[in-house]
């Protein structure tokens, strides 16, 4: 398959990252939508890497892994201890910093 | 047979996607989100990258998303508004979604990479092998390992920090103080028989504390002096 398809995949898999973003309230589920659009980004990458026939692309999608995996961890933490302090897991509500 | 495998995964990565967004529950979104990750662990496979597949599978679908399912537990995922109530977002979302597509294949389609359009560099055995990404991170891409390495241990830290229980923050659960009746001597803990932690059964005078041993046999009327012989102690 061209390296076109690929990349088709991963821009429309972005997209539909992006919108879950913006339109669901829950963060557990925005968490999820991220993690969609690295993901995205990680298909874009290996692909390219397929593409020029060098690795490089490969070893900064195993360091986007990480990134994502940590972004994962933080974000989980805050989400438990927003439901610790028996708030409204729901970034609408959750806007004392809307300023 | 690569054309076919293609699609089949391209098929399952964008049902999970969508999935992800669609489904109110989020207990099934992270479940769509595993198949989205082995589905695109499959497309991995097909660009010749296997241990970013491997890790793929092993890391995100086994351990992040082990983390996802153990939260959602926690806090109980239960079915809730797709979209937020009574905001333009339900109309503006798609049709932002929709405008970034559009951008990313004008973008793809006027590109001047001619590698676009053909199947990618010629195979070369061994390309995307372990001892190949790892010859990479302990060479050219040290710096950016190293940054990793750091990155991850601030994250475990971090996350200890905020889940942690603290205090102040949040109302404290009422403990029920435990019933202060008076309690023979020689019952108590080691705590208490060795002075550090002043018992229920002993006041402040120091001539209850020297009381004769006939003060075990018969002890005072409490109403928990046989429950505390035989929840306290050692």
């Amino acid at each position: 398959m061209a390296i076109g398809w690929y990349l088709t995949v991963s821009a429309l898999i972005f997209c539909i990252g992006a919108v879950g973003v913006i339109l669901r309230p829950n963060p557990l589920v925005i968490l999820l939508c991220l993690e969609l659009m690295l993901n995205a980004g990680n298909l874009a990458l290996v692909a390219f890497s397929r593409m020029w026939g060098h690795e490089d692309g490969q070893v900064f999608a195993l360091i986007v892994m990480v990134v994502a995996a940590c972004e994962v961890t933080v974000g989980l933490g805050l989400i438990v201890a927003i439901y610790r302090r028996r708030l409204p897991i729901n970034v609408d509500d959750l806007s004392e910093l809307h300023g | 047979m690569s054309a076919v495998l293609f699609f089949i995964a391209a098929i399952g990565a964008l049902a999970g996607a969508i999935g992800v967004v669609a489904i109110r529950n989020p207990f099934y979104s992270v479940l769509a989100l595993v198949c989205h990750l082995i589905a695109l662990a499959a497309l991995f496979l097909l660009l010749r990258a296997e241990f970013v597949a491997a890790g793929q599978v092993v890391v995100y679908a086994g351990a992040v998303m082990v983390l996802y399912v153990f939260v959602v537990a926690y806090i109980g995922g239960a079915d809730e508004p797709l979209h937020r109530p009574g905001g333009a977002l339900k109309v503006l979302a798609p049709l932002f979604g929709l405008a970034v597509a559009i951008e990313l294949c004008i973008a793809m389609l006027g590109t001047v990479l001619k590698g676009v359009s053909t199947d990618g560099a010629p195979y070369v055995p061994g390309f995307g092998t372990p001892a190949h990404i790892g010859a990479l991170f302990l060479t050219t891409y040290l710096f950016p390992f190293e940054i990793a390495s750091l990155l991850l241990l601030v994250a475990a830290v971090g996350a200890v920090m905020l889940a942690r229980r603290r205090r102040g923050l949040e109302p404290d659960e009422v403990v029920a103080p435990r019933a202060a009746v008076p309690r023979a001597a020689f019952t108590g803990t080691m705590a208490e028989a060795a002075g550090f932690r002043a018992g229920p059964g002993t006041t402040t005078e120091p001539e209850k504390q020297t009381e004769p041993i006939g003060a075990q046999t018969s002890p005072p009327a409490g109403v928990g002096s046989a429950r505390d012989r035989s929840e306290g102690g050692w």
